[in-house]
């Protein structure tokens, strides 16, 4: 390969590159380095400059419990929908993925819910929670139980938010799943069956090994999820009562746009990015070590 | 026929001529505006600016719906950072300290020129003024305006025994009717539902202020959330769970409040009036509407929506947006207003129309609002209001929920709020 030529490759695959270059800087390198310059200046009152202070943002904001509050709800919140509406995707995956009547139908009803806008599904369910009028305690009244104040208890509404997540995510998370499973040849199945497998070992020795990159990618999508909500509190809760179900992202939407005070908003961002960055290093590092790609 | 020919031409061509006048000098204004009942409200505004723009024509207005309040701020405080700033807006009537603080909107006194103009800014009811001025100069004109009221099933009365038209006067009263409504329907209905999702801070204040107290200062700087007879406000809204079992455990949802009464799962609620036609419209009962009760005094503070023009938009824009406000706020549509939605008239012009007041006559529920602003009080606002009245909505929902005592609550949030508007009180 001469120069020239070596050159021109170079060229063509900067070009490329370009359009996502650009876009990535627009919307997220630049955003983000000026949200970290934020995070480190206070800014002036009735038109003084901006102070640079530091980490006293960080400071300010490790000393409110309400953070606290939020962070732990969150964690809550991840380990209430990941591991469930993986296990619930994976189980109607299976099951539709088999022969049974009407399958088609049963897949379009797995799948609806992904389909609603988040704000509508919301709208619904806060009249399935609703403690007379609502669905559930019309439901658990004829069986005979006394209703539940869902949203309004604070020791059931973050339970109450998770339950709706998780039926709003199983059925998108179901799709790659079936797709995955799918892709599996037949013949494995074949094989086993000769072999006189029984199905549960089929399934943990070949499906499940073979689902993992699947598993990986829905697992990071959930986890994504996870931390970017705001849609759903906006109208069940508004992250009450006294902060119940307030989690991260809708607390950075709070500061920044009820109490118009973008640098909390902006600290609070950067310690999300930061928790983010240490998850997808483990990402990195150790699960996609475990993982094996066809 | 041949004389007239010409003379369709020459109208046609003076009609041509004068459109493209028309659009040459015509003002285009941007509003955002919020809708926080039911019904169908955007329909309502639709048809209204169309109407200005007819008789307008060289003013268009794009009326765009942007949620409840709070989305509402986001979406035209967004609109100004990205450049693309509405030029007027109606906005929560509670915004104008921070509107103030972020250089956003322009004082009315600054842009009227005639003693008319003058004369429509002094023509609102100064109840409903109070929210909108500062320092003496009035900033926010009050259009979709509400205060609490009481509306009661008279049904659900009846059948417990109880004067169907004689609504509760008292917090006593209040207290033991629904308590012998619940009682009455064996435990399927409840006596009384004040939200408390939303805008409890509203609520609280409505309960503060028939206490004889009010939680903040004029000048937005302080606020007396821990007083004993605020702690006696919030003491008596828990014990109407606790001890009367007259109202469900847990916090009550704003949104589906309304639905809530229409399906006659409660005997009485507290809402904005400017939920009045829906339930007219809906319920299948003979339903009242009441001035909340009163424990020291009667009251209710004020709420709702007022109308904003907006710094960036230049002075030809400003003028047109005032004509168009002024248009909106005239006593005939103000009255079509509030017959169409339940909101106040804002001006004691508009219970004068012919509309409004054979309205009144026939269905009575519609004066109550405006004869409450008699009690009014200004809603809950200061300076970082977010985060003030936020203290404020996390204290109540603790104590309603029964995390903290009322005492304990309200002193957390009174903390909270010294230490926000610390550097206000100066």
């Amino acid at each position: 390969m001469n120069l020239t030529s070596y050159r021109r490759m170079q060229l063509y695959g900067g070009l490329l590159l370009l359009p996502a270059a650009v876009l990535l800087t627009t919307f997220a390198y630049l955003p983000t380095i000026t949200t970290v310059i934020n995070s480190l200046f206070l800014p002036g009152f009735r038109g003084a400059p901006a102070e640079f202070v530091g980490l006293e943002n960080y400071q300010v904001l490790f000393d409110d419990p309400t953070f606290w509050k939020v962070a732990r709800n969150n964690l809550i919140y991840a380990v209430g929908t990941i591991p469930t509406s993986i296990a619930l995707a994976l189980g109607m995956a299976l099951f539709v993925n088999g022969k049974l009547p009407g399958r088609g139908f049963v897949r379009m009803a797995y799948f609806t819910p992904t389909i609603l806008p988040m704000i509508a599904a919301a709208n619904i369910w806060m009249f399935f929670y609703a403690p007379q009028i609502g669905l559930f305690n019309k439901l658990l009244g004829a069986l005979g139980f006394s209703g539940v104040n869902w949203l309004g208890d604070p020791s059931m509404a973050l339970g109450s938010v998770i339950v709706m997540s998780v039926w709003k995510e199983a059925g998108f998370f179901m799709i790659f799943y079936l797709a995955a499973l799918q892709g599996i040849a037949p013949e494995l199945k074949e094989a086993s069956d000769l072999e006189g497998t029984s199905r549960w070992s089929f399934f943990w020795r070949v499906t499940f090994p073979l689902l993992m990159p699947t598993t990986l990618f829905v697992l990071i999508n959930a986890l994504i999820n996870a931390v970017r909500v705001v849609d759903h509190l906006f109208i069940l809760t508004k992250g009450g009562p006294n902060n119940a179900t307030n989690l991260l992202l809708y607390y950075v939407y709070e500061n920044a746009f009820s109490f118009f005070d973008r640098t909390t908003a902006a600290t609070i961002t950067v310690v999300i990015l930061l928790v983010l960055a240490v998850v997808a290093t483990l990402k990195f590092t150790i699960l996609d070590r475990r993982t094996h790609y066809q | 026929m041949r004389l007239r020919t010409p003379f369709a031409m020459t109208a046609l061509a003076a009609g041509l001529l004068s459109a493209a006048q028309v659009n040459a000098d015509s003002i285009d204004l941007t509003m955002y505006y919020p809708v926080s009942v039911g019904g169908a409200l955007t329909d309502v505004i639709d048809n209204l600016v169309a109407e200005f723009e007819s008789e307008h024509p060289e003013i268009n207005v794009e009326a765009i719906y942007a949620g409840n309040y709070d989305d509402t701020r986001v979406r035209a405080m967004s609109a100004i950072e990205a450049g693309d700033a509405p030029q007027l807006s109606v906005l929560f009537s509670i915004d104008l300290y921070e509107l103030i603080e972020q250089n956003a909107i322009v004082a009315f006194d600054d842009l009227i020129e005639t003693d008319e103009e003058r004369e429509w800014l002094d023509s609102f009811y100064p109840g409903l003024m109070e929210n909108g001025q500062l320092d003496g100069k009035t900033y926010g004109i009050p259009f979709q305006r509400s205060t609490i009221v009481l509306f009661w099933n008279k049904d659900a009365f009846e059948a417990a025994g109880l004067d169907p038209d004689m609504p509760p006067e008292n917090w006593e009263e209040m207290a033991d009717m629904a308590a012998t409504v619940r009682e009455a329907s064996g435990g399927d209905q409840w006596g009384v539902m004040v939200p408390s999702t939303g805008y409890p801070y509203w609520m609280f204040q409505a309960f503060a202020f028939q206490n004889g107290h009010r939680l903040m200062s004029e000048d937005g700087t302080e606020v007396y959330f821990d007083d004993p007879a605020a702690i006696e406000a919030l003491e008596y809204w828990v014990s109407l769970t606790t001890e009367h079992n007259a109202m469900p455990d847990g916090t009550i949802e704003w949104g589906t409040l309304r639905q809530n009464f229409l399906e006659e799962s409660t005997a009485m609620m507290w809402h904005t009036t400017g939920n009045l036609t829906a339930v007219r419209s809906e319920a299948n009962f003979d339903f009242g509407v009441a001035m909340l009760p009163m424990n020291t005094q009667r009251g209710s503070p004020t709420g709702g929506g007022n109308f904003y023009i907006f710094e960036d938009a230049t002075e030809e824009e400003q003028r047109a947006a005032m004509t168009f406000i002024r248009w909106m706020t005239d006593p005939e549509r103000a009255a079509a207003w509030s017959i169409e939605t339940g909101y106040m008239g804002v001006s004691s012009a508009a219970y004068e129309t012919d509309a409004l007041q054979s309205y009144v006559e026939e269905f009575s529920p519609a004066a109550v609002a405006r004869d409450q602003l008699e009690h009014g009080t200004a809603e809950l606002s200061t300076y970082q209001g977010g985060r003030v009245r936020r203290a404020l909505d996390n204290a109540v929902q603790a104590a309603l929920t029964g995390q903290m005592s009322p005492e304990e609550a309200l002193s957390q949030a009174q903390q909270e709020a010294d230490g926000v508007l610390r550097r206000y009180a100066r």
